[in-house]
């Protein structure tokens, strides 16, 4: 029921969303395309629920919920970046460079 | 006391034999030698002063020990047990099949040895306390005497191959620390260092060996590896096995080709060269050739090297031994050669005869070396008082003596006839008998009858260069010195007493083992028969009789005489110079002087190579290039490297950290998922 396609629907989101957060450099992009793979997971994990049960559902729940805080926390750091170099590029955010 | 909570436990006794009281208290011999180390040792610790009770305490226990010894040898006497008494003193090292026990085996040989170690050792440590008197390190000195003692007794009484090593060892060691006893001289520590050395070499073949019967005979125990060897052993395995045994032995006896260390160890203060370097240490090597007799008599082939090599040494040594002008490296030559009879004498399967030779020898040449001694101390306090730098020791600066020294001279020339072999000293038997052993195995092979001839020719030379060393030092013109002379003086009674007993022992020595022909029934042999017949009856020998008996008898006195006469006639036939004057030798007499360059020779062969390859391939290769550069700063700069590559990566680009985790990510999935 559908499940085929789904999953290679839940495979092209996550895949979009790698490739953003691997090739965009705004911060507001990359944490859409964060958000875009938690949200092409949890379509995978409702798809499977039709195989597994009830159990991928609560996982599915669970994912919100990080999610969320994630974006509570991510945003947060995102405006005190911000606030700091005055550019929310990661190209000019490395301070971790070794 | 520990010592007597010893239980000694008996494993093996002659059926009907009554073990004595002083067989059961074997130990002791032992025993006292090593507490007279330790006390000596504190001594030289607390109260290096001490003299005089380092004077009660060095010769007072090798006394008690020999009178155990006596005690022993009468009550074997007694019994005359067919087969060894073995004491059990404790269980040492039980692992699996291996069992060896700290055991010691009384024989009518070891019994022999003990008798002459502790007798002559004895002798050696009184004449010592007159020697040594004034040395600084005097108790030092009779601590190692005293250890000495003790580990040569161990190699003499030990009942299995191990207990024996630990003598063997033993001994070395010692050796090492008496040969370098004035170790302030570069030259002393050094003689020690090639003693050592020399030895190592010898004891890695008596290693080999031990391996070897353990692997074939599956025993460590002499009783069981006789038992078992004629059916255990093929010849192979039982030539190899003697092979590696005779490579040690050839150590400690100083035989071809490591005899080279005995000359220098006469470095030593001349008492040790009496005891050790002539008497007991060198003579273990023909100890354990006589031992081991059965597994030599099932290895024809190494019979034959053990006699050839005794014979090439016997010949070898004695011409060395005629152009030398430091009176103790001609008696060091002397050693060697004389050993080089009592290994042809092993060699050929005449164990007895060879033993024989060895207490003769052990009595007439710690008397040369004493006597020797004597004559040092009297010029070395002449030179002394006058402030002179000569040598002591340089024949050169001799001649004479007799005047002074008419004790010393006289007793010296009791030994001289011995070794040179004139009837009726005790060389004379002894060695006549050797020569007679070997003549009579030319029968089976000719090639003994050169091993004869080599014999006869060294007993000449014998002759000779005994000759020549009394008459340099006690005949002709003195040439000590005029301010010297008058300085020249008789050694104390402390030494004197100990060559009367020890040139009575020369004189009759020959009476333990006298021959069919002059009336006497080979007492020695006889004595020994029950631990040499095993060996004797795989390959018996019949000793020539009648008139080739005669004959041979008849030359070896004439050799005797005619080498005596030759070596004064030349030695007093031109005017001889004091050291400092004498021309450098030429042509063939430089080679002798030289000892035939052998000690260059092998410093060419084995020192320079292995200098050089320590120094340019171990030290510099290997240690500087592999191990400093490649492996110690290889890792520096290999782990520098890592870490410039590894913070190349971190460059601060998220992008680039996403990209790793997920090729990661994707790594480990599949891993997982495969």
């Amino acid at each position: 029921m559908l499940l085929g396609p789904a999953l290679g629907l839940s495979a092209i989101l996550f895949t979009i969303g790698v490739a953003g957060v691997l090739l965009r450099r705004n911060a507001i992009v990359l944490f859409m395309c964060v958000e875009l793979m938690l949200n092409a997971v949890n379509l995978a994990f409702v798809a499977l629920a039709q195989v597994y049960g009830v159990g991928a559902y609560l996982i599915a729940f669970f994912v919100m919920t990080v999610a969320a805080a994630e974006a509570a926390v991510g945003l947060a750091i995102i405006l005190a970046v911000f606030r700091h170099h005055q550019s929310i590029d990661l190209q000019n955010i490395n301070l971790l460079h070794g | 006391m520990t010592l007597s909570l010893l239980a000694v436990q008996v494993a093996e006794q002659a059926p009907g034999a009554e073990l004595g009281p002083a067989t059961q208290l074997a130990w002791l011999t032992i025993a006292l030698p090593l507490l007279g180390f330790v006390l000596n040792g504190l001594i030289s610790m607390v109260r290096p002063q001490a003299r005089r009770l380092v004077s009660l305490v060095g010769p007072g226990v090798l006394l008690a020990a020999f009178a155990v010894a006596a005690a022993i040898f009468l009550e074997a006497r007694a019994h005359s047990p067919e087969t060894p008494i073995i004491l059990t003193l404790w269980p040492w090292l039980h692992a699996g099949d291996l069992r060896i026990d700290l055991a010691l085996q009384i024989d009518q040989l070891s019994i022999l040895m003990l008798l002459v170690v502790t007798g002559v050792g004895s002798l050696i440590h009184i004449y010592s306390v007159g020697y040594m008197g004034e040395d600084p390190g005097y108790a030092r000195y009779f601590a190692y005497l005293n250890l000495f003692v003790a580990f040569m007794l161990v190699l003499v009484l030990g009942a299995n191959f191990p207990v024996l090593f630990i003598g063997w060892e033993g001994v070395g060691l010692c050796s090492y620390l008496l040969i370098g006893f004035w170790f302030t001289d570069k030259a002393n520590a050094d003689a020690g260092k090639k003693a050592f050395l020399a030895n190592r070499v010898g004891d890695f073949g008596f290693l080999i060996a031990m391996f070897l019967l353990w692997q074939t005979v599956g025993a460590l125990d002499f009783g069981t590896v006789f038992h078992r060897a004629p059916e255990a052993l093929t010849t192979t395995a039982a030539t190899w096995i003697t092979i590696f045994l005779l490579l040690g032995c050839a150590g400690k006896s100083a035989q071809i080709p490591l005899y080279v260390w005995l000359p220098d160890a006469m470095a030593g203060p001349t008492p040790v060269s009496a005891l050790i370097h002539a008497a007991t240490m060198v003579t273990a090597g023909v100890y354990l050739v006589a031992r081991t007799g059965v597994l030599f008599a099932l290895a024809p082939a190494t019979g034959l090297l053990t006699a050839g090599i005794g014979a090439l040494t016997a010949l070898f040594a004695a011409t060395i031994g005629l152009r030398q002008y430091d009176i103790k490296k001609v008696l060091a030559y002397s050693t060697i050669s004389q050993l080089g009879y009592m290994f042809l004498a092993v060699g050929v399967g005449a164990y007895a005869t060879g033993l024989f030779h060895l207490v003769t020898h052990a009595f007439f040449k710690a008397l040369l070396f004493l006597g020797s001694g004597s004559v040092i101390y009297a010029l070395h306090h002449a030179y002394h008082t006058t402030h002179s730098h000569e040598d002591a020791q340089d024949m050169r600066n001799m001649g004479g003596l007799k005047q002074w020294l008419p004790v010393t001279c006289g007793l010296m020339w009791i030994a001289t006839l011995a070794i040179a072999g004139v009837p009726p000293f005790s060389g004379f038997f002894s060695k006549d008998e050797i020569l007679a052993a070997t003549f009579a195995r030319g029968a089976e092979q000719p090639v003994y009858y050169l091993f004869y001839a080599m014999g006869a020719l060294a007993a000449f030379l014998t002759a000779v260069y005994m000759a020549r060393l009394m008459a340099m030092t006690f005949h002709g013109e003195n040439r000590t010195g005029a301010a010297e002379q008058e300085h020249l003086h008789e050694a104390p009674a402390v030494m004197t007493a100990p060559l009367i007993v020890l040139a009575l022992l020369s004189l009759f020595g020959g009476a333990i083992n006298l021959p069919h022909f002059v009336g006497g029934n080979a007492a020695l042999e006889r004595w020994l028969e029950p631990v040499t017949h095993p060996a004797t009856a795989m390959h018996p020998l019949s000793m020539p009789t009648g008139l080739t008996e005669e004959v041979l008898i008849g030359g070896a006195v004439l050799i005797a005489a005619l080498g005596l006469w030759v070596g004064f006639r030349t030695a007093l036939g031109q005017p001889i110079l004091p050291a400092r004057e004498a021309p450098p030798e030429t042509g063939f007499a430089r080679v002798l002087y030289r000892k035939y360059y052998v000690d260059e020779i092998y410093d060419a062969l084995f020192v320079k190579p292995l200098v050089w390859l320590s120094d340019k391939v171990l030290w510099r290769v290997v240690d500087q290039a592999l191990v400093d550069g490649l492996l110690v700063n290889g890792g520096v700069v290999g782990s520098r490297w890592l870490g410039a590559l590894g913070s190349r990566i971190q460059s601060g680009q998220l992008g680039l950290y996403v990209l790793l985790f997920l090729v990661g990510a994707i790594w480990v999935l599949d891993t997982i998922l495969r």
